[in-house]
């Protein structure tokens, strides 16, 4: 009766087999170098975890079948065990082990996505703002010198860099047929670094509750060829109106919006918070604006 | 606040619905107390009581209706997710209710369950008369239904909190909830959280002082072994969400900045303070668990426990690296590869006391005499599924895979295959084990067995799914999702699990009434054929629990006196001294929540009159003489012929 509830788990998967047409999950389905390390690093996890599984299951069922009580004698008296050295240092150390290969997997595979996207030659990567604000996306391309509201469109095969912050609540950008999430927060920026290595379209959103719009705030990523992407975006600068520090305002105070395009960014009057990099003008221009944020006590590095 | 804004929640039909019943479930039980006169027996026998079994049997009463809100609010929550684009509830609406779910179900439901058990069983497993402070045992139980009654009223008046319950900030500020919701979050685990620190320092002082003459700390049932760790995790962890709801009440109702997005606030410091509170709190809830599949598995087996000392050393791992891995609820925050690295490190270390745990029982159950008990089938459903999600926490430890589970249905089912099977089947384990120990009747067996499968079966098929669809992206607390997401199948299924689940709850109930009816009384005080101390005195247990305090010079005394054919209670009585009862504890609980009721609101005039009332029952208490009362040797021997039923 006790194996019922060890085929469950076998049951389940079947049927989620059966129901999911054979199309792989969104998190095996990696299209960049930073998901596939991720996709990997799951897959030999879960390998790892069912080992570990099958050994408590089968020392389970192999107690329950011999040591029941309906197997033994009317008089049998169990013993008295105080344990076993042999066997509990064994239970101690075998654990210590895979722990430990897992601590260096884990190290390594998360500096690996930490860091810039390797072979793509010497192609520097191509900086994108995500900010967040109730309850939309905003991407800023400071070397386009355009900006769009909910749709991302990357080029392929050159690594990309992410900078995130938020305008309101913790957020968190996630992609996942690309990269592993990261938040976005109001007080300091986060990075994500990855790379598409198919054209295609994926799914983009929040990941982390922000409210009553959250369930929506979902953006479509296009990746596609250099090319391509070069070309669009000179479309968006040459036919785009110019973002303004008053559409601006409006728009974060709007809740819900379609897709937008403008031909110059938000960075110049509203810099990302505690940015030093040269696409911010937060040096040269007095802020005085009620986002102002302090620096000091502002110690969360990445 | 006028009075429509007080009571907009009741312009929601569903709301409106659950207020009507809350108000004529609240008129029914009046009338019924005055009908049948039984207030004078309610305040004399329950609500002025300050036994612990007492106290305890009332944690568990309100626990178990707890769960049935929380799985009220579990259940509308996989209904509305069951079909996409559904329409059943709204996002304020679905945000309010997995808000109060988590909270209701953690602090409301897991932990009163547990601190119930603890004080049925403690001072009876270490032979004790009471607890070492019982009126403030009493305060405890006052305090923490305080909290309760006062989370539960959110909903019909002002607004439940809607952030999570987690409540992060900015979110929780005033800026983005602006409604009084995350006022009743602060003041509801404020006053709870401030009775379960009395009791952790009630149970530690109890359990080191009070013992049993002869029982040594290696001596201790595995149980008390379990409460004595939790309760100093409790006394650890528990200033700190005292001092970070504090915070939360000033920045939301004083305009300080502690937590806001401008002028130096920094609103990663709440995560922090939560989860420093926050992690501990998963160890309190699931160590006296271990406690109790410990105690149950080797009675089921009728053999000792094993590895008695390598048992009591990875708990204290345990509650040590319990402080040490918060950082693992937010490696998404950037922390770099160093910080994540070194979370990640101490978290999977975890994995390793937990380990020698799951293997110490299993090796207890070989050469054993396994029997099929009700409470042996939840420890044994419990190591298998719980297995589940001791490794899935494992692969959730890894930082860099964390990147892809963090925020989704991964992580949802994860902690729900941590916690059903971890807390859930534990507390169900001890009720059932327990239950003939407090009420001299055993609980129905086929009706325990069936509600059993039902739990069991109807948990999988509930959260089983929800691993595959964290997978495939599907975000953890969104209220609805496009049927092109492909999620629909898979949420079905587990809807179905769900209501398979509730059918288990409901038989649980059933039994109850079935058992009062048609149970027979329970003579021997050790139905189980048990081992501890807590099965050698009668059943009911009598109002000074043992008669004559035994004593110990093993652990298991009481098994292997009846082996040996000794009685460890036999002796000359004597006149026993017991603490009095006392109203003062619920007064001054309901004080307290008129306080923080008015508080919520910012009624200061009312707010100032019932914080004075606070500390007027706290200055009455210190000048108060109150030297208990004797039971005398007559009324004891007619007592104990009494349960042993020769009268």
């Amino acid at each position: 009766m006790k194996k019922k509830v060890l085929i469950m788990p076998a049951v389940m998967a079947f049927l989620t087999f059966i129901l999911s047409g054979c199309q792989p999950l969104m998190v095996f389905d990696a299209k960049g170098p930073n998901a596939k390390t991720l996709s990997n690093t799951i897959i030999f996890s879960i390998i790892v975890m069912a080992v570990i599984l099958l050994v408590v299951y089968v020392l389970l069922i192999n107690m329950l079948a011999k040591y029941r009580a309906s197997k033994q004698p009317a008089d049998y008296e169990p013993p008295h065990e105080e344990g076993s050295k042999a066997l509990e240092i064994t239970w101690t150390a075998i654990p210590i082990i895979i722990v430990t290969v897992l601590a260096i997997v884990t190290v390594f595979t998360t500096s690996k996505v930490e860091n810039q996207q390797t072979g793509y030659g010497d192609k520097k990567p191509l900086v994108i703002y995500a900010s967040s604000s109730d309850w939309k996306w905003h991407f800023s391309y400071p070397e386009q010198g355009i900006e769009t509201v909910n749709y991302l469109n990357i080029p392929t095969d050159r690594p990309i860099e992410f900078r995130l912050y938020s305008f309101g609540p913790i957020t968190s950008f996630w992609i996942p047929q690309l990269a592993g999430q990261k938040y976005a927060m109001s007080d300091m920026v986060t990075k994500i670094h990855l790379a598409a290595d198919e054209e295609g379209s994926y799914m983009g959103r929040n990941s982390n509750f922000n409210g009553k719009g959250f369930a929506k705030m979902e953006f479509e990523t296009q990746a596609m060829s250099q090319d391509d992407f070069d070309q669009w975006a000179k479309d968006v600068k040459a036919h785009e109106p110019k973002l303004t520090e008053a559409k601006f305002n409006k728009l974060l105070k709007t809740s819900f919006v379609g897709r937008e395009s403008f031909s110059s960014t938000h960075l110049s009057f509203s810099p990302a918070p505690m940015d030093m990099s040269e696409h911010s003008d937060s040096k040269s221009k007095k802020d005085d604006s009620h986002d102002s944020h302090d620096m000091k006590g502002m110690h969360m590095s990445h | 606040m006028s009075m429509k804004e007080l009571f907009a929640p009741m312009k929601e039909p569903m709301i409106f619905g659950a207020g009507i019943s809350i108000l004529v479930g609240a008129i029914a039980i009046v009338v019924g107390l005055t009908y049948f006169k039984k207030w004078g027996w309610l305040y004399k026998n329950w609500l002025t009581t300050v036994d612990h079994k007492k106290i305890g049997v009332m944690y568990i009463f309100v626990a178990l209706i707890m769960l049935f809100r929380g799985g009220i609010d579990a259940l509308l929550m996989r209904a509305q997710t069951a079909i996409p684009e559904n329409g059943l509830l709204n996002a304020e609406h679905y945000n309010e209710i997995f808000t109060t779910h988590g909270l209701i179900m953690i602090i409301f439901m897991a932990m009163p369950f547990i601190i119930g058990l603890m004080n049925i069983v403690i001072p009876l497993q270490i032979g004790a008369r009471d607890v070492a402070f019982p009126r403030l045992n009493a305060l405890s139980f006052w305090l923490f239904a305080a909290g309760a009654g006062l989370l539960n009223i959110s909903f019909i008046i002002g607004g439940s909190p809607n952030a999570g319950w987690s409540s992060y900030f900015p979110l929780a500020g005033i800026e983005f909830s602006p409604n009084v919701g995350n006022n009743y979050y602060a003041w509801s685990l404020q006053i709870s959280g401030l009775g379960t620190l009395m009791t952790g320092i009630n149970f530690i002082t109890t359990i080191v002082k009070m013992r049993a003459p002869g029982m040594t700390l290696m001596k201790m049932p595995m149980f008390t072994w379990s409460a004595l760790i939790t309760n100093i995790i409790i006394t650890f962890a528990f200033p700190v969400l005292t001092v970070a709801l504090a915070l939360m009440t000033l920045d939301r109702q004083f305009g300080t900045k502690f937590f806001a997005m401008q002028d130096g606030g920094m609103d990663m410091l709440w995560a922090n303070l939560f989860w420093v509170w926050g992690h501990p709190e998963v160890y309190i809830v699931i160590l006296p668990a271990f406690g109790i599949f410990s105690e149950v598995i080797s009675t089921f087996s009728r053999k000792n426990l094993f590895g008695y000392t390598s048992m009591v050393f990875s708990m204290i791992a345990i509650s040590l690296l319990s402080f040490m891995v918060w950082v693992h609820h937010f490696y998404t925050m950037g922390h770099g590869v160093m910080v994540n690295g070194i979370f990640s490190i101490t978290t999977m270390l975890i994995a390793v006391p937990t380990g020698v745990k799951i293997f110490n029982w299993l090796l207890t159950m070989r050469h054993g005499k396994i029997t099929f008990t009700t409470p042996m089938l939840y420890a044994l459903a419990f190591i298998p599924i719980f297995t589940i999600g001791g490794v899935t926490g494992v692969m959730l430890a890894m930082a860099s895979a964390d990147y892809q589970y963090h925020n989704t249905l991964f992580l949802v089912a994860h902690f729900h295959y941590v916690l059903i099977p971890g807390t859930v089947f534990g507390v169900l384990a001890g009720y059932h084990f327990w239950w003939p120990k407090i009420f001299g009747f055993r609980l129905n067996e086929k009706l325990g067995k069936s509600a059993f499968w039902c739990i069991v079966v109807g948990f999988n098929v509930a959260f089983f799914p929800l691993f595959i669809l964290g997978l495939d992206g599907y975000a953890r607390r969104m209220y609805t999702y496009s049927a092109d997401t492909g999620y629909g199948p898979l949420s079905m299924v587990s809807f179905i699990g769900a209501l398979v689940l509730a059918v288990g709850f409901a038989l649980l109930c059933y039994n109850i009434y079935y058992s009062f009816r048609h149970s027979p009384r329970e003579l021997t005080g050790d139905p189980w054929d048990a081992r501890s101390l807590e099965w050698a005195t009668q059943s009911p247990v009598p109002e000074y629990n043992f008669a004559i305090v035994p004593h110990i010079n093993q652990l298991d005394e009481f098994w292997y006196a009846k082996k040996e054919g000794r009685d460890i209670t036999a002796g000359q009585y004597e006149r026993i001294h017991m603490p009095n009862n006392s109203g003062a504890p619920m007064w001054m609980a309901g004080v307290l929540f008129l306080f923080s009721f008015f508080f919520v609101f910012s009624v200061w005039s009312l707010v100032i009159v019932f914080g004075i009332a606070t500390l007027g029952f706290m200055a009455y208490r210190s000048f108060e003489k109150d030297e208990g009362h004797h039971i005398e040797v007559a009324e004891i021997e007619a007592t104990e012929r009494r349960l042993r039923g020769e009268l």
